[in-house]
């Protein structure tokens, strides 16, 4: 089945559509963004302040979500021996580092208006500036590290470190007394957030995702040409 | 309208700056990446014109080396 996929034969469609998920972001970013700062309703506590939930929250999720793959990726690599896995791994992880910048930073510039303070050492702040540490040792590791082997190794081990991290992240607003305020959306229960914001919000992160989805493309396929020139080098 | 938001009841500063860093760390990981995919194209092609004969045919018995060259001369 992961020949279907191999980087020879799926070249063709990844170098073609970065275009069309540019065209795609652009549109949607567009309505998310009108959704967001011009449509939805200010909330009855914090006021005009809540618009910055549209960026904070898909940026966390994302990130999230991008570590959560990458951690996945590393490890099939090594149960399939495939470094396609890695290739996708290294691809992903500079869109997902960028988000969790854009979390931290949003939700600093959340915090002052609504607690009174740019930072706080809480524990869904600090954890989440520990998936940032860790986003940026994975980014290292793979500048410093030329043998393919050993950075594979090494990536891998910093991705299962930092996985831990991920659930502390998501139960820290229950397992301690935090500025955070807890989830309003939840898959499995009732979801708390009014569906005037909440369509903003999943519009937001549709927008956001497209983006990392467009990020990846184009850093694979550029990794892909590294890897030929590579190649040319031999002939 | 227009008022509303740029106002945001006092709190435009902070929504809007949380925005334009979105937006401006948007444009510069798409700005980087799309110079470093340029750089390796352009550095392909390059190395692919200072090939011989023998080793070109050889380059473009894969596919995904005629792709490369087919997208730059696009681009």
């Amino acid at each position: 089945m992961f020949k279907l996929f191999e980087p020879n034969k799926i070249f063709k469609i990844t170098s073609k559509a970065p275009k069309y998920v540019l065209f795609l972001f652009i549109i949607v970013l567009s309505i998310g963004l009108v959704e967001a700062l011009v449509l939805s309703p200010e909330d009855y506590k914090q006021s005009d302040a809540v618009r910055i939930m549209y960026v904070h929250v898909p940026a966390a999720w994302i990130s999230l979500g991008i570590f959560s793959s990458i951690t996945f990726l590393s490890i099939s690599g090594f149960v399939f021996r495939n470094k396609n896995f890695f290739l996708i791994s290294k691809s992903l992880a500079p869109s997902g580092f960028v988000f969790n910048i854009i979390a931290l930073v949003t939700g600093s510039i959340w915090g002052k208006p609504t607690w009174g303070t740019w930072w706080a050492w809480d524990a869904r702040i600090t954890s989440m500036l520990i998936l940032a540490l860790f986003y940026a040792m994975y980014l290292i590791a793979w500048r410093v590290y030329n043998e393919e082997e050993r950075v594979y190794k090494i990536s891998t081990f910093i991705t299962i470190l930092g996985i831990i991290n991920v659930p502390i992240i998501k139960y820290s607003v229950d397992w301690w007394n935090t500025l955070h305020q807890p989830a309003s959306i939840n898959i499995l229960s009732k979801t708390s957030i009014h569906s005037s914001m909440l369509y903003p919000l999943l519009i937001m992160t549709a927008a956001f995702a497209l983006f990392s989805l467009l990020i990846f493309l184009m850093k694979y396929n550029t990794e892909l040409i590294k890897i030929k020139n590579k190649g040319l080098d031999r002939l | 309208m227009i008022n509303e938001l740029f106002f945001m009841n006092g709190y435009a500063v902070y929504v809007l700056s949380a925005f334009s860093f979105t937006l401006i760390s948007f444009l510069g990981l798409y700005l980087i990446t799309k110079i470093q995919f340029v750089r390796e194209q352009n550095k392909f092609v390059a190395k692919f014109g200072s090939l011989t004969t023998r080793q070109a045919n050889s380059a473009k018995s894969q596919r995904i080396n005629k792709e490369i060259l087919a997208n730059a001369t696009n681009n």
